[in-house]
């Protein structure tokens, strides 16, 4: 049976993961994505401690709520975030971080 | 959930996670967070999250994806594979990692473990008495099954009334602001 610490680790790397791409990759779209993942890593630590703390014999449903949530927010901010990207893709023709320059002093 | 389809979840949840950071096309990383999501549902449904692992599937992978290749195919987007790779983010997302994985070892190491209480049909019975008798989730609970789509649902709608009256209100406003983002403007 895997324990808690084994889901905490396995969430905590596939953030870092995403914290990673943010960093590394210039595509703004790719970073976006690598964002989706490491909201996703919150979402198993959420379900683990959901499952590891149990409430009168069945698991804190409260966790699995905020879950919920997280996922419905995720949503709406993907679908608002993907319409700046394809103005700024109008706009500037490019969605390179690199060559989005425009507020650098 | 036995100890090796946790880690073949992890596995492909991980392997996913890296094939995003290291795939040059955007449609490969985008088939990659797939993947990734794919064993992350793996994982909720392990946990006893059933809902929460089929949402992961149909929003997730079924809306949310779906949406990101349809707007790297709207956009055309070709010249990422012929980029010189730069060596100063490079170093930093790398060190990053190793950085937050060895703090992570570490606080791990120090914390008490836990393991997964037994979600058995001795224990649902035992949970089924707090609740209503004769009520749906009380007689599934009874015969040893978890009625994790009604748990849900009665606390979402119980608990979380206002929370989920506000979610809808934000829908909406985001559902508008696409709209009025993607309007092509008149001048």
């Amino acid at each position: 049976m895997a324990t808690l610490n084994d889901y905490l680790l396995v969430s905590g790397l596939l953030f870092a993961i995403g914290l990673a791409g943010v960093v590394l990759r210039r595509n703004i779209i790719v970073v976006f994505m690598c964002l989706e993942l490491m909201l996703s890593a919150a979402n198993l630590s959420l379900i683990a401690f959901s499952r590891f703390n149990t409430v009168n014999g069945l698991p804190d449903y409260n966790g699995q709520m905020l879950v919920f949530f997280v996922i419905t927010v995720a949503a709406a901010e993907v679908a608002v975030g993907l319409a700046i990207i394809v103005a700024l893709y109008r706009a500037r023709q490019t969605i390179h971080t690199d060559e989005l320059t425009s507020l650098k002093g | 959930m036995p100890s090796y389809l946790f880690w073949l979840f992890a596995t492909v949840m991980l392997s996913g996670g890296a094939a995003v950071i290291a795939f040059r096309n955007p449609v490969s990383c985008a088939l990659a967070v797939v993947a990734c999501f794919v064993g992350l549902a793996g994982l909720f449904i392990g946990l006893s999250a059933f809902f929460v692992g089929i949402i992961q599937i149909l929003v997730y992978t079924g809306a949310v994806m779906v949406l990101f290749l349809f707007i790297i195919m709207l956009l055309d987007l070709k010249d990422e594979e012929k980029r010189a790779k730069a060596l100063a983010p490079l170093a930093a997302g790398l060190s990053l990692v190793i950085l937050f994985a060895v703090q992570l070892i570490g606080v791990l190491s120090r914390t008490a473990n836990k393991s997964a209480p037994e979600l058995d049909a001795a224990t649902l019975a035992t949970a089924a008495a707090n609740l209503k008798e004769g009520g749906k989730i009380a007689t599934a609970l009874g015969e040893g099954r978890l009625p994790d789509t009604h748990l849900i649902g009665q606390t979402l709608f119980t608990g979380y009334n206002l929370p989920l009256q506000i979610l809808g209100v934000l829908l909406l406003v985001a559902t508008v602001g696409v709209v009025a983002l993607s309007k092509k403007t008149a001048d």
